[in-house]
């Protein structure tokens, strides 16, 4: 109980003082979760569109191989991506191993199928329900995609926030790839992980009840975001 | 194909643009590929800045188990390595991967344990006799199992004892597979002994109910080391800032930034280069 306490203490006193440390990590791990959903979303939500209104063979093997994806191990992506962007993997010459760069692109592996997967499903329930009339209106399925994407876009958001949780809360890719270089590539889970391992679980846990914070202010303004629109265009 | 080539390629691309005010031109910096225990102890945030002020160089620190560390410079991710494994060392630099390995500082291990001391250690000088003493008494023990510098150290007593520990692998003797801190926590949750180098355990906030068991013996030595990744392997290497950081570390001004890191008043590694060699 006294450790929780201190853990309490620890995170309002670093957010009360606001702690320049503590706002670069905090800055550095929403550019990156930021970015690997939207780059996730560019590539997802089309792919998720395809298989829902796409009729082929092959599309119900994509689908369960998709679903089974989003459970993708984080270490295992991050080793993955470790291997490919090593000066002695086949993108070395990049360099971006250890940079912000190769943050989001393991996260953005972990993340686009979680958003294609989820989108399917949305989409496809959307296209149940207004396929005829769809058709009627002449619309091919290219077009219908693009009309389902566009009609379903509050719930896409909601997929987008599934996405964004999952960045914002793994710790094993980002820590491989980035590997947790004070001041370049830390972000929150890696400087929970540190604290943790120096023994000060107080400090690891209240930044971690930061974190918590932070994903459900993301939460919230998406919420926000969400409700006002509905109201624009209900 | 050449539609998702080119999605990837643009996905690369802005990448790249992403990592830019990371890695502005003007601004040098190495990658050094080190240890937990350095990192974790506190000793580069202590140095780094001296050296910063010096040559202008950052230095970006990636902080892994010695068998990592070792791994990551192999295949040309940094440009420095500072680890503990000297037998490892001296043999990757026979095998052409590594060049200008210097001897840096040393600090030493202890055997830590519970207060209780249920295999009566305590106030014994020789680690080998005590490690032999855990085993009989089948006290609880946790090793690193991670193939770090810690580890090899450890097994190399383990090996002069005559005892293969691993035979007992999730009985008395429990490998975490992780960090030294990780394993501190786990020793301190468990009430078990386990090697550590000095400086962790120093820095360590956690210890509960864990003492110094046993410390001082000459075999518990913990010598550090410093080389560079070979640049006729990895041509990308940065030579010129690289060298700067060793000549920096060995010199007269980097051997006192590192002596005059203490917690608590208690020195944590003590500086031992030949700086007459280079």
């Amino acid at each position: 109980m006294n450790d929780l306490n201190r853990a309490f203490a620890e995170a309002f006193g670093l957010i009360g003082a606001l702690d320049a440390k503590l706002v670069e990590i905090v800055t550095l791990s929403l550019e990156v979760s930021v970015a690997a959903v939207a780059f996730a979303a560019v590539a997802g939500f089309p792919l998720g569109a395809a298989l829902a209104v796409g009729r082929f063979r092959g599309r119900g093997s994509i689908i369960v191989l998709l679903n089974a994806l989003m459970g993708l191990p984080p270490v295992v992506v991050g080793l993955v991506v470790y291997l490919l962007l090593s000066r002695a993997g086949p993108l070395g010459e990049f360099g971006i191993l250890f940079t912000p760069a190769a943050m989001v692109i393991a996260q953005a592996v972990l993340v686009t199928p979680i958003i294609a997967a989820l989108s399917r499903q949305t989409i496809e329930d959307a296209w149940r329900e207004y396929e005829e009339q769809l058709r009627s209106l002449g619309a091919k399925r290219l077009n219908a995609a693009f009309t389902l994407l566009w009609d379903t876009r509050f719930s896409l958001i909601t997929v987008m926030l599934a996405g964004f949780g999952r960045a914002a809360a793994e710790v094993g890719a980002v820590m491989i790839v980035g590997g947790n270089i004070d001041g370049v590539t830390r972000v929150m889970t890696t400087a929970i992980a540190l604290e943790t391992s120096k023994g000060d679980l107080p400090l690891a846990l209240g930044l971690g009840i930061i974190l918590v914070g932070l994903v459900i202010m993301v939460n919230a303004a998406a919420n926000l975001i969400r409700e006002a629109a509905l109201r624009r265009y209900g | 194909m050449e539609l998702t080539r080119r999605l990837w390629s643009g996905v690369l691309a802005s990448c790249m643009l992403l990592a830019a005010p990371g890695v502005p031109g003007a601004q040098r910096f190495i990658t050094v590929s080190s240890t937990t225990s350095t990192e974790n102890s506190g000793l580069f945030r202590h140095i780094l800045p001296v050296f910063k002020q010096r040559t202008g160089i950052e230095v970006r620190v990636v902080a892994q188990g010695t068998g990592q560390a070792l791994d990551i410079g192999k295949r040309g991710d940094c440009d420095v390595v500072f680890v503990h494994d000297k037998a490892a060392e001296l043999r990757m630099v026979k095998e052409g991967w590594f060049v200008e390995r210097h001897d840096v500082m040393y600090n030493d291990f202890v055997i830590v344990g519970p207060k209780s001391d249920p295999a009566g250690i305590v106030g014994m000088k020789d680690a080998i006799e005590a490690l032999a003493k855990i085993h009989d008494t089948g006290a609880p023990f946790t090793s690193r199992g991670d193939r770090s510098g810690t580890h090899a150290a450890e097994l190399r007593l383990w090996k002069a004892a005559g005892i293969n520990p691993t035979k007992a692998t999730g009985q008395w003797y429990r490998e975490t597979g992780s960090g030294m801190g990780a394993t501190l926590n786990t020793a301190s949750g468990m009430n078990a002994y386990t090697l550590t180098d000095r400086g962790t355990w120093l820095s360590f906030g956690n210890k509960g109910e864990l003492i110094v068991a046993l410390e001082g013996d000459e075999r518990l030595f913990n010598q550090y080391g410093v080389m560079l990744v070979n640049p006729a392997r990895h041509p990308h290497v940065k030579r010129g800032p690289g060298l700067a950081f060793i000549d920096w570390i060995l010199s007269r001004d980097g051997q006192k930034a590192i002596a005059h890191y203490k917690i608590n008043g208690q020195q944590l590694f003590f500086p031992n280069a030949k700086t007459s060699g280079r």
